[in-house]
């Protein structure tokens, strides 16, 4: 399995020398919504600075995983260790035990997610959206989380929009607004959710490109969801795909894009490039 | 609490009255009922009205609507009681003489115009509520106003309107609460308020007569439950009334049925234009 | 402030009036019109807008308490809330103005009158707030757990503010609501609007007057806040 560097802005998919623990692991984990089991003995582990891209049809589970990692689903099977530790259940004598609340906001810290529909708070101006988590969240003072924000403005391209109203933008600048706000907060995790499924197709690339840029210049940890396979292809070190709730094949992105071992794989590449 | 202590003694008394406590509820059940038949002819009427594209219509009905919701019941029982009367008085030789002296019927006309008026902004806003594709087929079909109303624009509003007009019967209830204040309409609180005489301490049959109220609106609401899942199973919504109550009994009253009755209220104003009591998005 | 309580909830029985009386005098009489209205008036401003305001501001936030409590509560606690609240939503405010009226008999009827319609009303609001409530997006609460914040921020930064916003509008037409149902308080000897009016005309054995006036004045105060109300409804829709 190929493993990323730890230097930052490293090459997707170069090899290196295996990671000691991984920043996220799932082990046999399960989750049903009622009767519906979504997904069933899933186990994968992600290092440290890896990006890792989920594709599959829609109903396969991706999104599922996300939202686990970031406990907006309850686990209802199995095992999830953030950095070693685990962050709903620990196994004590073969059983489930549920871990501190306290425990698991701490791990939730340093987890951030941008979301499909964006979510920005719309009773909050945009630099208040972005300094809200790490001024009472993390406790930093109110100048650093203003002075952060601005510089990740310029750095998502919207330094004059600090005093908007998120109900004043377009949907690629809410969303360029909230890759920002999750980054405010540092995440050693950031969870991409189809964060691009609600735009306009025109103003796409400028938000994969602000997300490839963090990509190239940070070692932050990435789970990604998309149907942006140029996208996929270009920033993740290792591709999964999956089909009902299960991992059909996984491995480097050229390898998956240009030459995947499974038939159901390459059905479905075909079916979302050949659109 | 005396109450505690007592406790026999007032069950004695209680039991005495019971004769007539039970002719004050029938006295309650039967305003609610005629009131609510009254109430629900006005709200269809000035509904239809109102919601009508012919100004001449529109504009009485709005006026109706707002003048009988605008000024508060109890004025309203008053004038009906004190200033209609006198026409009578002054013209000696008009029909219907006696009816302006019947105060039970007073009673049931302020109760079913004023929450008529309510219902209408129901009626009104559900009928906006059934989409314009569903108007535009009747017109293309060429069907005739009474016909597409009655066949195709109603039964769907209909199901709209249930849980407003359910909430505003339930209101209805307990607005004739206030009938006691009248001479010779010995409804419900009426006798609960001569009980007090004989115990002394009112206050554990006013909790008694609380009780009594809150049963007989869960009942109204239970009942609008059920036609409201019947008007839902005939748009092919949701199952039937049969189904619901057959096996499993689960559906007609989900949690707490009271909090529906709120529930239904957000609904019907959802449209955008009148949640149940309060005038809601007028016009 | 009391009246004598079995006077003022016993009313006259209008058949008993003389008629010959009746005929005799005008239909509409200008001058007692007039001579009325002030009385009629003042007990509007001092005791139907009194208890409209005070009693809606108390039924606003304890609305509130009871809409967060019954969300927050663990389950059989937030039950009992939540049947409580639907118990004095679905009992009349009548029976509910002379039971606490009889039970608390030390204290002053006004304040028995608030505190009833306070309650009341809350129970309507909080059904309000819970919609309110209900209405913020799921994505909302998501970004909230994203950003670790903490319960209390996430109430009072994110979820209220956003459920407040599309609250005001029904709050505002229950506030008209209870102006509306403040003649209740007769029956509890409050000398309110129509109470005063009915004991302005009785002297004289005239009704019409005092009792369009008290309508009227119903009117004139409950339509145009009405029409404000929707107005803002309206333009709060488009806004968001």
């Amino acid at each position: 399995m190929p493993t990323p560097t730890d230097a930052a802005g490293s090459e997707p998919g170069a090899a290196a020398s295996s990671a000691p623990t991984p920043v996220i692991e799932f082990v046999d984990v399960e989750k049903s919504f009622g009767n519906n089991v979504v997904l069933k003995d899933l186990n994968f582990q992600v290092a440290r600075g890896e990006r890792v891209t989920l594709i599959g049809p829609s109903g396969s589970g991706k999104t599922t995983i996300l939202r686990l990692v970031m406990t907006l689903e309850e686990l209802t099977g199995g095992y999830i260790y953030i950095d070693g530790q685990p962050l709903t259940h620990h196994k004590r004598d073969g059983k489930r035990v549920p871990v501190s609340k306290k425990e698991q906001k701490r791990l939730r810290t340093r987890i951030g997610m941008v979301f499909q529909q964006f979510n920005l708070f719309p009773n909050m101006t945009v630099l208040e959206n972005i300094i809200e988590a790490p001024i009472h969240v993390l406790g930093r003072s109110k100048k650093d989380a203003i002075a952060k924000a601005h510089s990740l403005l310029e750095q998502v391209g919207l330094p004059e929009k600090a005093d908007s109203h998120p109900s004043s933008l377009s949907g690629g600048q809410q969303q360029r607004v909230a890759i920002a706000r999750a980054l405010a907060m540092d995440p050693e995790i950031l969870l991409l959710d189809e964060v691009t499924s609600a735009l306009d197709p025109e103003v796409v690339d400028d938000v994969l490109n602000i997300l490839r840029e963090v990509a190239d210049t940070t070692n932050v940890t990435m789970l990604i969801v998309t149907h942006e396979m140029g996208f996929a292809r270009d920033v993740s070190h290792k591709v999964m795909m999956f089909d009902g709730g299960h991992v059909v094949e996984e491995g480097p992105p050229d390898k998956i894009f240009t030459n995947p071992e499974q038939e159901r794989t390459r059905k479905f590449l075909s079916a979302v490039l050949g659109h | 609490m005396e109450f505690f202590e007592d406790w026999p003694q007032y069950f004695e008394v209680v039991i005495n009255w019971s004769d007539r406590l039970m002719a004050g509820l029938w006295t309650t059940i039967q305003l609610t009922l005629f009131g609510g038949l009254l109430a629900f002819v006005v709200a269809v009427t000035l509904g239809l009205l109102a919601g009508s594209p012919h100004r001449w219509m529109r504009i009485p009905a709005r006026i109706l609507i707002e003048f009988f919701r605008g000024i508060s019941l109890v004025v309203l029982l008053f004038w009906l009681m004190f200033v209609l009367p006198q026409i009578w008085m002054r013209n000696p030789d008009l029909p219907f003489r006696d009816l302006v002296y019947n105060t039970f019927l007073l009673g049931v006309i302020a109760l079913g115009v004023n929450y008529g008026a309510y219902g209408a902004e129901a009626v009104r806003a559900s009928l906006t509520t059934v989409p314009s594709g569903q108007w535009e087929a009747t017109t293309a079909l060429s069907m005739s106003w009474p016909h597409k109303m009655r066949r195709i624009i109603f039964p769907q509003a209909w199901a709209l309107m249930l849980p407003s007009l359910a909430n505003l019967w339930v209101h209805l209830l307990k607005g004739s609460a206030i009938a006691y204040i009248m001479p010779f309409v010995s409804d419900f609180t009426a006798e609960l308020n001569q009980l007090r005489r004989p115990t002394d301490i009112w206050f554990s049959h006013a909790f008694i007569g609380l009780i009594v109220y809150f049963l007989l609106a869960l009942i109204l609401t239970i009942f609008m439950q059920a036609l409201e899942a019947r008007a839902k199973h005939k748009l092919g919504r949701g199952p039937s009334l049969k189904e619901i109550l057959s096996p499993a009994p689960k559906a007609v009253v989900p949690e707490g049925s009271g909090v529906k009755i709120a529930d239904s209220e957000q609904e019907a104003a959802g449209a955008g234009s009148a949640p149940a009591k309060p005038e809601g998005g007028v016009r | 402030m009391i009246l004598n309580l079995t006077q003022a909830a016993e009313i006259d029985d209008p058949s008993m009036v003389d008629e010959e009386e009746v005929r005799r005098s005008p239909f509409w009489d200008w001058d007692f019109a007039f001579d009325a209205f002030p009385d009629i008036f003042m007990a509007f401003l001092e005791v139907t807008l009194l208890v409209t305001v005070i009693g809606s501001l108390l039924a606003a936030v304890l609305g509130l308490v009871i809409a967060i409590l019954i969300m927050v509560l663990p389950k059989p606690l937030a039950w009992l809330v939540r049947w409580v609240a639907n118990f004095i939503r679905m009992t009349p405010i009548v029976v509910q103005l002379i039971f606490v009226f009889w039970a608390f008999v030390w204290m002053d009827a006004l304040t028995i009158g608030i505190i009833v319609f306070g309650v009341h009303y809350a129970t309507y609001m909080s059904e309000v707030y819970r919609a309110g409530i209900e209405s913020v997006p799921r994505g909302q609460w998501e970004a909230t757990t994203a950003l670790s914040m903490s319960a209390g921020r996430t109430w009072r930064k994110v979820v209220i503010p956003q459920a407040l916003r599309s609250t005001v509008p029904s709050l505002g037409n229950y506030a008209i609501s209870m102006f509306k149902d403040t003649p209740f308080l007769l029956v509890i000897g409050v000398a309110e609007m129509v109470t005063v009016a009915g004991e302005r005309g009785a002297p004289v054995f005239r009704t019409t007057e005092v009792y369009t006036i008290a309508g009227l004045l119903f009117l004139a105060a409950s339509y145009p806040t009405a029409v404000l109300i929707n107005r803002l409804e309206k333009r709060l829709a488009y806004a968001h």
